[in-house]
């Protein structure tokens, strides 16, 4: 269970003359959740939409599975087994539900998921599947767009903020869902501003601090203070308070 | 300014803020030089370089404005003919109503810059290329309504009264004259207005239109000025223009070919720089006098030449050369650096 | 029944808009571009029909089965090159290049072709109408075009939202970020899009030929009905611009029917008055509005 899928060596990334991520190396295995914990503004966005391929890395390299992808087209990257599910969620907002699946299929690798697997995972989606989609409800929203990722059979998948604007009772039911995917082979890299919830989850901990990494490790052996340190900065955390990420 | 913004070598020292003006002090001898070669033109020049010049001082006038309009506020306008020929129009009328057709100039300025109002209120709840298409129909609405207006000569036009009891070589100096006082108001007055708020909040527009719309209505406000400014300065070249030709005609001032010219020539010179337009309004002069005998292949070759400009040298000539040499004639912006501030 | 003559002739111009406008809308739609040259490639579709196609032995009636894909194919090309690059660089940029480009075409058609007007060449089929009551004359040939114009919407229609490609599309006209996460090649459903756009455009050019003389310079004139057409109807609705194409015919041939003079007028006025009351259009989203 060793076997390496994805490899970010040495990252630099610049927002215009802002540098959001500052030389940040870190490993993902096959089968693994890395959680990617930090405060608002520390980078941690970025640093998926870099791997996406969203945004051009200043200098470092990204592999996956080996493969140097760092100059790859990120729709390129979605099929050789990258998918994002972005923050905000960003369905297609004239489509329908089912039409925002179809999409996502459109392009995919052969795998696990289809369509009617997604329906099989949310029991509540064939019913509405010709329901617009900006007449769900925010949890639903966020239910299609990890679905819309991952009927592209996804080697890792990547999950943005999923529990931002949600209810906890729904983050929670978003969140069982985690070791059913990992189950049909996907590994996973979530980005969480609730650091309880990335904990929670992941099988190893990699915490950003203005770019930088703070702390990386196996949740367990962290004290709580260890984390807050590494998420707020060492002492700082009362005047540390940043202005908005990207 | 932004260039020293890009190069923030300044960490540790005093950081000031103040206008570039040493090289405006060599300009100013420069300056007073061509305002009185250019002043006295036609009586040392033939008449038909005099003529020339004429033209080339409308175009100047015209694309000094729309350079306001689209390098400084960020509209691109394919309709500023609509005030060309409104100007002209505007000159005509009065003109048959007795006045004389040079002391009707400003009065064809102020009319443009009424209307642009209303039109402005209209106009701003479209951006980008729904703006840009929408001057024109306001353009081509503004042709037609004076077409059915017998007065003023309906859709065959009508010949500017008023200039018969001069000369012709009366009437081409004082043509001349009138044309390039206007041209050095436009360009000395768009020069001061972007030295003004105004150009601090213009700048801010461009730099970051989201941002600066959010930081307050003024933002609105400034492009409306501007708006009504380029309207102003359009009529009073079109005014010129009715009193050059001396034929008025709806199909001809109100042409698209006015909002073409202005274009490219702002966009070859160098958008968003006052020198631009003046520099591009001399390479087309240039052009369309060597090519006067082919027809409109003047205009397919600077077409093509504005083409590729935007796309690959979207600061224009005088942009690269400024770039280079950091030279600035008519310095708008702020310079940041190190030293005591003088302010 | 004069007025019911005027209400046919404006819906029957009207057709022609929207078979105009349609892809005028498609490429701000999707690729957010407006296209200013969008009526000159129009014209230079009715020249090639009408300079190439009888060298190919072929009835002019007939030119669009070989305009239409030569036009499929420089869409694509032209986008993916000279309008890609400007989208590159921002919008601006793009309506500089697409008028640059809109310029040029028409002077040098000018330049090639002379001033003078020219016709596809249909037969006696031009003179031919359908005569139901006194006074009401439907051209076949105008009628024809309404066919075409409601069946390329309909096609098109169809192909948005039943095709796996057509999705593609509307995707990245929502989301272009989000659809290259769902695997898309933004660039390339550019280039199907500006291709599908010029298709529409090619036959929008040989139907105004067909229909009337066209000279270098018809096509601003069409582009600003095309406009006006899709601002009527509402911006980023297809049957939205068929209405609105149909609306604006409807309001010229009235000006028209009051004094010729008055015919354009009209259809600036109805647009001008849309804009003022009801600026997203009579089917649009706020899109396009500031």
């Amino acid at each position: 269970m060793t076997e390496s899928l994805l490899e970010v060596k040495n990252l630099v990334v610049h927002h215009g003359q802002l540098k959001a991520i500052d030389d940040v190396s870190f490993g993902l295995n096959v089968g693994e959740v890395l959680a990617m914990i930090g405060a608002n503004g520390a980078g941690k966005s970025t640093l998926l939409r870099t791997i996406a391929g969203l945004h051009r890395q200043t200098s470092g390299s990204v592999f996956f599975e080996g493969v140097d992808i760092s100059i790859v087209a990120p729709h390129r990257r979605v099929s050789m087994g990258v998918s994002l599910v972005p923050e905000g969620r960003r369905l297609f907002s004239s489509m329908t539900l089912q039409e925002n699946l179809q999409v996502g299929a459109f392009h995919a690798k052969k795998g696990p998921f289809n369509i009617d697997r997604i329906y099989e995972l949310f029991d509540w989606m064939p019913s509405r599947r010709r329901q617009r989609v900006w007449q769900l409800s925010g949890g639903e929203q966020q239910a299609v767009a990890i679905g819309r990722a991952l009927v592209a059979n996804p080697r890792l998948l990547l999950l943005d903020e999923l529990s931002l604007g949600l209810a906890p009772i729904i983050i929670e039911r978003i969140y069982a869902l985690i070791p059913e995917i990992i189950a049909q082979g996907v590994s996973i890299l979530v980005v969480e501003q609730d650091v309880s919830q990335g904990l929670a989850v992941a099988d190893r901990v990699h915490c950003l601090l203005e770019g930088k990494t703070s702390l990386t490790g196996v949740p367990a052996d962290f004290t709580p203070e260890q984390v807050e340190r590494a998420y707020f900065g060492a002492g700082l955390a009362a005047t540390t308070s940043r202005e908005g990420e990207s | 300014m932004s260039e020293s913004l890009l190069n923030p070598s300044a960490s540790g020292s005093t950081i000031s803020v103040r206008r570039s003006t040493h090289s405006p002090l060599i300009t100013l001898v420069g300056a007073s030089v061509v305002v009185v070669v250019l002043t006295i033109a036609p009586w040392i020049f033939p008449a038909q370089f005099a003529s020339t010049l004429m033209n080339f001082f409308i175009l100047v006038i015209m694309a000094t404005m729309w350079n306001l309009l689209a390098g400084y506020a960020g509209m691109v306008s394919i309709g500023q003919q609509a005030f060309v020929g409104l100007g002209a129009y505007a000159t005509l009328y009065f003109a048959l109503k007795g006045m004389n057709p040079f002391l009707t100039i400003p009065f064809a300025a102020l009319v443009c810059a009424v209307l642009a109002v209303p039109v402005t209120y209209l106009l701003f709840r479209l951006r980008g290329g729904y703006f840009a298409i929408a001057t024109w129909v306001v353009a081509d609405t503004v042709m037609l309504i004076i077409g059915t207006i017998a007065f003023l000569g309906g859709g065959t036009g009508r010949l500017m009264p008023g200039l018969q009891s001069l000369t012709p070589a009366q009437t081409a100096h004082y043509s001349y004259l009138a044309t390039w006082i206007v041209a050095f108001i436009v360009v000395v007055g768009t020069y001061l207005l972007l030295r003004s708020r105004v150009g601090l909040v213009l700048a801010s527009i461009r730099d970051d239109e989201v941002a600066a719309r959010s930081a307050g209505a003024h933002v609105r406000s400034a492009r409306r000025l501007v708006f009504v400014i380029a309207a102003a300065g359009c009529g009073a070249a079109g005014a010129v223009l009715a009193i050059s030709q001396p034929f008025v005609q709806p199909t001809s001032v109100f042409s698209l070919q006015w909002a073409a010219e202005m274009l490219f020539v702002s966009m070859i010179g160098g958008l968003g720089t006052i020198e631009g337009p003046i520099v591009g309004s001399i390479i087309f002069f240039a052009l369309q006098q060597t090519l006067q005998q082919q027809g409109a292949w003047y205009l397919i070759i600077f077409g093509t030449v504005a083409v590729l400009v935007a796309l690959w040298q979207p600061r224009g000539i005088w942009g690269a050369i400024r770039d280079r040499f950091h030279t600035e004639l008519l310095p708008v912006g702020h310079w940041v650096s190190e030293g005591p501030a003088k302010e | 029944m004069v007025w019911l003559n005027v209400l046919v002739q404006g819906v029957l111009i009207g057709g022609f808009y929207a078979l105009f406008a349609c892809g005028l809308s498609l490429m701000f739609g999707v690729l957010k571009v407006i296209n200013l040259a969008h009526g000159d490639m129009a014209v230079v579709a009715g020249y090639v029909a009408v300079f190439l196609t009888p060298h190919l032995g072929l009835p002019e009636v007939w030119s669009f089965l070989i305009v239409v894909p030569i036009f499929t194919l420089a869409g694509y090309v032209l986008q993916r090159t000279l309008i890609q690059k400007s989208i590159d660089r921002d919008p601006f940029t793009t309506l500089l290049v697409t008028f640059g480009l809109s310029v040029v075409i028409e002077n040098l058609l000018l330049e090639i072709y002379s001033a003078n007007g020219q016709t596809v060449n249909i037969g006696d089929l031009i003179a031919k109408s359908w005569h139901p009551a006194s006074i009401i004359y439907v051209s076949y040939v105008s009628l024809g075009v309404l066919g075409v114009a409601v069946l390329v919407l309909f096609l098109l229609q169809l192909f948005l939202s039943k095709t796996g490609t057509g999705r593609l599309i509307r995707a990245v006209a929502d989301d272009r970020e989000a659809a290259q996460l769902s695997g898309a090649n933004y660039r390339h459903i550019f280039g199907v899009a500006a291709s599908l756009a010029f298709a529409t455009v090619a036959l929008a050019g040989i139907a105004y030929g067909m229909m009337t003389q066209f000279a270098p310079t018809s096509g601003g004139v069409n582009l600003l009905f095309a406009f006006e057409a899709v601002v009527i109807g509402g911006i980023g609705s297809l049957w939205g611009t068929l209405v609105g194409g149909i609306a604006l015919g409807i309001a010229q041939q009235f000006g028209a029917h009051i004094n010729v003079q008055y015919q354009v007028l009209a259809g600036n006025v109805l647009f001008l008055a849309v804009l003022a009351i009801r600026p997203q259009g009579l089917f649009g989203r706020k899109t396009a509005l500031a």
